[in-house]
């Protein structure tokens, strides 16, 4: 039966490019075993976020107090229990044929209405359990060491509940079968997002950075909720398994409008230029939050967001143009940003931006990238929350002070930190063997095949990746101390040290998903296959190039920062670049100027409109009747003789009109 | 025939002109009275002109009204001079006092 439907499907499919085989989404529903399970991944996260959030204000207090001191042992274990279940469906998809690795739960249908039905269902396909994994795995990683990292704030509670909500809707994100459900999926980490950059709001900065994330934000999600509408209007439906079927039937102009709103949505989600702005200030929140959601999960939703919605963007080159171009540029602009920046986690938050570029890269390559765009994601989520929690762990060491001019020489202090972060700084920058080596080599290799000028610039971005992570690194564990006085820094708790490990032991590991290809052919059926182009260059001699490029970077970052002796205070007079850089690249001023200022100025046109143009014409109308009835009040003066010759005048009136009809 | 027409509204213009010349309320009471008495002679002269008897009853009605008008405005100017000792309609050009 199942088999049946799959031919049928294949015949009727629209055949994309000459070689490519367009992916087939055909479920198999209710596929029993553990996969009835499945629900219960989302379901977990959520429950903790209901219990933590929900239920404790209502307990009484005796009870609420234990809570308070306990809950995030409870927030922690539902989500390693998400994680093992993750990894009980992940075993269970390897087992079955690769053809078969599509795995659908219908839940219950979430609205009906006319033609529209819209079903809560999930879809558990490979994409989607390598997702899983790395969320509720790197997820809880995080959520133990956010034990000790919070341990002194007294709202811990509701910090893991939040938490909790974050992974649960990231799930939803993940699992949803059709784009609505995607798009709650979406909304909810943008609220969790929101809530976690301003956890700590008595700061006026964060309270401003989680409102900034949350509007800029916005009007990516305008972008995605216009596609969904797009979607319903031209398909009738926003099922993945319909829409990659019925994508190949719709005129040029829908296509290419869905792609560029999608990549309007992704860019909002991931940070990508022009609504980047937000991802720097959203380091006001805690650092494990930085780790967990602004680095290695929810600002990946939209190469996600790309690479599910292949379908699409498979038959609207404008739109996959339009992807490589805004990765192009962010991924260099991120790169740009990292160099100048002295605050260590607004330094990393700049790699991520950037990094996520190569990932949206790969993502606007087509098929030839897809697998690559989802490796580099998953090696970026180890390496980068390692590397977040790293920075966080340092942060602990020195009163909270994430001035890298403060630092120096730290790895004798924290040699536990500092030999983590250095597993994550080397595969970051792409030594030889190490996770971020394989996976970036593999974009640029890719990126160069495709379009000499864009893979170019990412070997460029490679080479600027090098060198502000050794910036980044020389500042903070080499050269000499410059700590502020009565610092003393110290090693942070083995809670926070173990999770530190394990993501390390993956950031050199990861490149293993590679071996043999496994992540092209496990991704297959999603993606879908396509002999990509050869690179000019053997792949030999373009890892060369590569690692000579990184080198590069590397050497200079020695002998601009680690030769030279490093002032406590930025110097003021700097090149215009740098400026500029410092100032990020001037993205809020450019917001600002094209923005807020025309907005502002829109509004207060509207006002001024309002008030003199409506009000004026309400107001104008009411004086108008009110000035000609007080003049016509005179005439009611009271004098019987007036009156009386009023009368007399009309009744001439009168007479006259009839004299005048009759003789007419 | 011509002749009572003119009379008619000669009575009738010595009326109006009275009602909005004359400041005594008793005066310009007794021009409205000539105006409605000019009204009635022309009714009168027009029916027995059509031979029919509408205008003559017509000034029967017309007399019944000016008969409760008398009544009703003698009544008003007599109320009005008792508290004002006055009968001068310029004086009474406000509803209260």
């Amino acid at each position: 039966m199942n088999l049946l439907s799959h031919s049928v499907l294949l015949a009727g499919l629209p055949m994309a490019e000459e070689g490519a085989t367009a992916p087939v989404v055909a479920p198999d529903m209710g596929a029993g075993g553990v996969f009835d399970l499945l629900w219960l991944v989302i379901a977990l996260p959520l429950l903790g976020a209901v219990l933590l959030l929900g239920v404790t204000p209502f307990l009484p207090p005796s009870l609420r107090a234990s809570v308070d001191k306990h809950g995030h042992l409870l927030g922690t274990a539902l989500a390693a229990l998400s994680f093992v279940l993750s990894l009980v469906l992940f075993v269970a998809l390897l087992g079955r044929d690769a053809e078969a690795r599509q795995v659908g739960q219908q839940l219950w249908t979430w609205f009906e209405t006319g033609s529209l039905t819209v079903g809560m269902d999930l879809l558990y396909d490979p994409l989607a359990a390598l997702f899983l994994l790395l969320i509720t795995g790197v997820g809880s990683l995080i959520h133990v060491y956010a034990i000790g990292y919070m341990e002194h704030d007294p709202r811990r509670r509701r910090f893991f509940g939040y938490l909790n909500l974050f992974v649960a809707a990231m799930l939803t994100l993940i699992l949803s079968a059709n784009f609505v459900g995607l798009f709650l999926g979406w909304e909810g980490v943008g609220l969790a997002s929101y809530l976690l950059i301003g956890f700590w709001q008595h700061k006026p900065s964060a309270a401003a950075a989680a409102k900034k994330a949350f509007v800029i934000n916005r009007v990516g999600d305008i972008g995605l909720s216009l596609a969904i509408a797009l979607m319903f209007a031209t398909f009738g439906t926003t099922d993945f398994g319909a829409v990659s079927e019925l994508a190949g039937e719709a005129d040029q102009g829908t296509l290419n409008a869905l792609g560029l709103l999608l990549l309007l949505g992704a860019c909002g989600k991931s940070a990508q230029v022009p609504l980047q702005a937000w991802l720097l200030d959203a380091m006001e929140g805690p650092t494990p939050v930085s780790a967990l959601i602004h680095a290695a999960t929810m600002v990946t939703a939209g190469v996600y967001l790309v690479v599910r919605s292949n379908f699409i963007y498979e038959l609207t080159p404008v739109a996959q143009t339009a992807v490589v171009v805004v990765a192009t540029v962010t991924l260099l602009w991120g790169a740009i940003l990292g160099c100048a920046k002295d605050d260590i986690k607004k330094a990393l938050a700049g790699s991520t931006m950037s990094q996520i570029g190569y990932m949206m890269l790969a993502a606007g390559l087509g098929p030839a990238g897809y697998p690559y765009a989802i490796f580099h994601l998953l090696t970026h989520g180890f390496f980068k929350a390692n590397m977040f929690l790293g920075a966080g762990s340092v942060m602990h060491g020195m009163d909270d002070d994430v001035d890298m001019r403060h630092y120096g020489a730290l790895r004798k202090a924290m040699p536990v930190t500092f030999l983590t972060f250095a597993m994550g700084y080397l595969a970051i920058i792409g030594f030889p063997g190490f996770s971020g080596f394989w996976s970036k080599d593999r974009i640029i290799e890719t990126a160069l095949a495709e379009n000499l000028v864009v893979g170019l610039l990412a070997l460029l971005g490679a080479g600027i990746t090098a060198f502000y992570m050794t910036r980044l690194m020389l500042m903070t564990f080499f050269t000499t101390k410059r700590w502020e006085p009565g610092v003393h820094p110290h090693e942070s708790p083995r809670v926070m040290t173990v999770p530190l490990v394990v993501l390390a032991a993956l950031s050199v590991l990861g490149g293993v998903l590679l071996l043999g290809d496994w992540i092209k052919t496990w991704l297959e059926p999603v993606t879908g296959t396509v002999e990509h182009h050869e690179p000019p260059l053997p792949a030999l001699v373009i890892t060369l190039i590569i690692t000579a490029v990184v080198a590069i970077g590397v050497a200079a970052a020695w002998f601009l920062v680690g030769k030279r002796d490093i002032p406590r205070e930025a110097p003021r007079d700097v090149s215009f670049a740098t400026r500029a850089a410092r100032a990020d690249l001037y993205g809020d001023a450019i917001n600002d100027a094209v923005v807020v200022r025309p907005g502002a100025g829109l509004v207060g046109g509207l006002t001024a409109f309002d008030r003199r143009g409506v009000d004026g014409a309400v107001e104008g109308g009411s004086l108008a009747v009110g000035g000609l009835s007080s003049t016509l009040r005179r005439v009611q003066n009271g004098f019987v003789r007036s009156y009386a010759l009023s009368l007399l005048g009309g009744a001439l009136l009168v007479v006259l009109a009839l004299l005048a009809v009759n003789l007419r | 025939m011509t002749q009572y027409i003119v009379l008619s509204a000669i009575l009738f213009t010595i009326g109006c002109v009275g009602v909005l010349t004359r400041r005594n309320a008793i005066v310009v009471f007794m021009c409205v009275e000539l105006m409605l008495n000019a009204c009635n002679l022309a009714f009168v002269a027009f029916a027995r002109q059509h031979g029919n008897l509408d205008g003559q009853i017509t000034a029967f009605f017309v007399m019944v009204v000016a008969a409760a008008e008398v009544v009703i405005g003698l009544a008003i100017i007599m109320t009005i001079f008792r508290t004002r000792r006055s009968a001068s309609v310029d004086d009474a050009s406000l509803l209260k006092y």
